[in-house]
């Protein structure tokens, strides 16, 4: 099995509240916020590593991000992928969610292979659009299914997955080769072992540039990118006190009416006690 | 000078940093509430690595060595000081066979304690106290191919715990009268080894400590630890270059959690219509312990790299001990007193920081006995 996992490296969300927003620039300001591998993603490389274990083969990683980030990589190594390369330039800056598939998919194309599986998070922890995996889907060519919440059969042919529905999950059968977003109900990833940092030493761990890639520089970055952002800000919330004056039963009635003012109540109470 | 970490140091510390919040982090209260050493945890210890990472991976280990090491404890100790303080002795345990073991006994042992099969340390203190290697009364007396031992040691972490242990004993007198001691290999499954009673610390809930005696228990030649009469020679490599540095990690931990939960609670409690983090008298006590944080790091993973070096750090070692434990325990104590009156509730780590810290000091030798090591190397010049 060719299985390839894509990989996002993101601010660690639990040290979100160290993140701020420029209002001028619109920039975030995320100094000092450790760059983690996309939770979701950790299950989606987990799957990969239990199916190679099963099923043999190899898993490859694919990232695009900035060089800054070569190290989130390592730890894919580390925790058991084949070979991981990190798809870094500056042309790629600003690109929305299909100039990225666009870059991954010349980096999978790069590699020569036709992968039996591409597996991804279903969504990434700070952009949240869960549209990389289904558009890499179209631009290869191949099947895909989003929301994967288990993997309940898997051969070389195809892949009987559970895919979560509001209420529950639907059983789908998947022809191979296929691009599948799993979510965290998948499995429960593995942590690094120290073999696993040993044995990292030795696997390829790569980058490539637009140039390496061959793509056109203005099917990238902001340029390539129809997803232009209007306006980002960050909401404001804070607290108010009110003191209602009077007896009990006015404070009451005076905290009714202020309640419906503000909408938290409907305009017209429901049956009476 | 290079002062920052690998690429691969780094992994190791996330890994170890991920393990413990994930793993140890769900258990704190249970090990506060039970005082019982969480077996299932060493195990998984065990199965990340940790318990081999100074063991050769021809021995199946991961070989990364004493830096590493420090860096696992130090990142699990910040969540359990008790699970720091269990890994340190388990490295203990490995360090004599490592540094005079024999190919057979490393064969032997390592690979099965790399796999957490069972575990080991050093056993020497006796009633006659810790600070005194040379005053012990356990006897070993040769008959044929074998040594009997027979005495009592206390104060043992991982008495009853531990499978393996290397135990010092008198083998003899040398010509000028003073004793010839001696280390064996001692497994609990020998007959007349009986594991004693348990004592009860007031803090590091979670490891195990206690005393056993050794009632005539057979132990073959073999199973010397280097020559006969290297025992304190062997024993006090493995407390002073593996055991002082575990502990002085373990120390790390405490500082680094307790300067954690000061910064934070700091910023958040607000009295006087500030957050206590603005008034100077808090923030004089966050820098200090910031200090110490550095201070105590720089000392422990010098000494740490000056082992992966091959380089003698006995010295190294105890004044990293000395300063880390000493620091530990006033960094939990301004934690506690940034809290004010919530710092010694229960609920609050402070309280759990300082009585952990506490137990750190005689751990592997008392401040006074690190004095004693860095004030003798000192005045030799």
């Amino acid at each position: 099995m060719e299985i390839v996992v894509c990989v996002k490296p993101v601010p660690d969300p639990r040290q979100w509240s160290k993140i701020s927003l420029d209002p001028q620039t619109k920039v975030l300001r995320r100094e000092g916020v450790e760059m983690v591998i996309n939770p979701l993603d950790r299950h989606a490389l987990e799957a990969a590593l239990q199916i190679r274990q099963s099923l043999g083969g190899r898993v490859r990683v694919l990232s695009m991000a900035p060089l800054s980030t070569l190290e989130v990589l390592r730890e894919t190594l580390a925790l058991g992928a084949d070979e991981a390369v990190l798809l870094s330039d500056r042309a790629f800056a600003g690109s929305d969610t299909l100039a990225t598939v666009r870059v991954l998919a010349a980096g999978i194309r790069r590699w020569g292979i036709r992968p039996d599986l591409v597996l991804c998070g279903a969504e990434s922890a700070d952009g949240s659009t869960g549209q990389v995996g289904p558009q890499l889907a179209v631009l290869l060519g191949i099947a895909s299914l989003s929301y994967v919440c288990g993997l309940e059969e898997v051969t070389p042919e195809r892949v009987i997955a559970r895919w979560q529905m509001e209420e529950g999950y639907a059983r789908v059968e998947v022809c191979l080769p296929a691009v599948l977003t799993l979510t965290r109900a998948c499995n429960r990833p593995r942590g690094i072992t120290m073999l696993g940092v040993v044995q990292a030493r030795g696997k390829p761990l790569s980058v490539w540039t637009a140039a390496d890639l061959g793509i056109d520089p203005s099917q990238v970055g902001l340029s390539g990118s129809p997803t232009q952002m209007g306006d980002l800000w960050m909401p404001e919330s804070g607290r108010r006190q009110e003191i209602l004056p009077g007896k009990p039963e006015e404070a009451v009635q005076a905290l009714l009416e202020r309640l419906r003012e503000l909408a938290v109540l409907p305009e017209r109470p429901g049956r009476k006690r | 000078m290079e002062f920052g970490f690998t690429p691969e140091q780094e992994l190791i510390r996330k890994a170890a940093r991920e393990f413990a919040e994930t793993v140890i982090a769900p258990r704190v209260a249970e090990m506060e509430r039970t005082r019982q050493p969480p077996l299932d945890i060493f195990h998984a210890m065990a199965e990340q690595g940790f318990l081999g990472i100074t063991i050769p991976p021809e021995y199946g280990g991961s070989g990364l060595g004493h830096l590493a090491r420090l860096l696992v404890i130090e990142e699990i100790a910040r969540i359990s000081p008790a699970m720091g303080f269990m890994l340190q002795v388990f490295a203990l345990g490995a360090a004599p066979l490592l540094d005079f073991g024999t190919p057979e006994q490393k064969a032997r042992h390592l690979p099965a304690l790399a796999r957490g099969e069972y575990f080991a340390t050093v056993s020497v203190t006796e009633a006659t106290g810790g600070s005194d290697p040379f005053g012990i009364t356990t006897t070993a007396e040769r008959e044929g191919d074998h040594y009997i031992l027979t005495g009592r040691k206390v104060f043992i972490t991982g008495s009853s715990l531990c499978y393996l242990h290397t135990v010092t004993a008198v083998t003899g007198q040398d010509e000028r009268g003073r004793k010839v001691i001696t280390a064996f290999l001692v497994t609990q499954d020998m007959p007349g080894f009986k594991v004693g009673r348990e004592e009860h610390k007031v803090g590091l809930w979670g490891t195990q400590l206690g005393e056993f005696a050794l009632d005539h228990v057979a132990v073959p030649a073999e199973n010397i630890v280097g020559k006969e009469g290297d025992g304190i020679k062997v024993v006090m490599k493995a407390i002073s270059e593996t055991g002082r540095p575990g502990i002085a990690a373990t120390a790390l931990g405490i500082i680094a959690r307790a300067l954690q939960e000061a910064v934070k609670f700091a910023n958040e409690r607000v009295v006087g219509g500030r957050p206590i983090g603005e008034y100077q008298a808090i923030q004089f006590k966050i820098a200090d312990m910031s200090v110490l944080l550095d201070a105590a790091r720089l000392l422990c993973y010098r000494g740490a790299w000056m082992k992966d070096q091959g380089m003698r750090c006995d010295v190294e070692m105890s004044k990293a001990k000395l300063f880390a434990t000493e620091a530990a325990m006033t960094a939990a104590r301004h934690c506690g007193e940034i809290f004010g009156g919530y710092g010694w509730l229960e609920e609050y780590v402070s309280q759990q920081l300082y009585r952990d810290a506490a137990i750190l000091i005689p751990s592997a030798g008392t401040s006074e006995a690190m004095r004693i090591v860095t004030g003798r190397a000192a005045l030799k010049g």
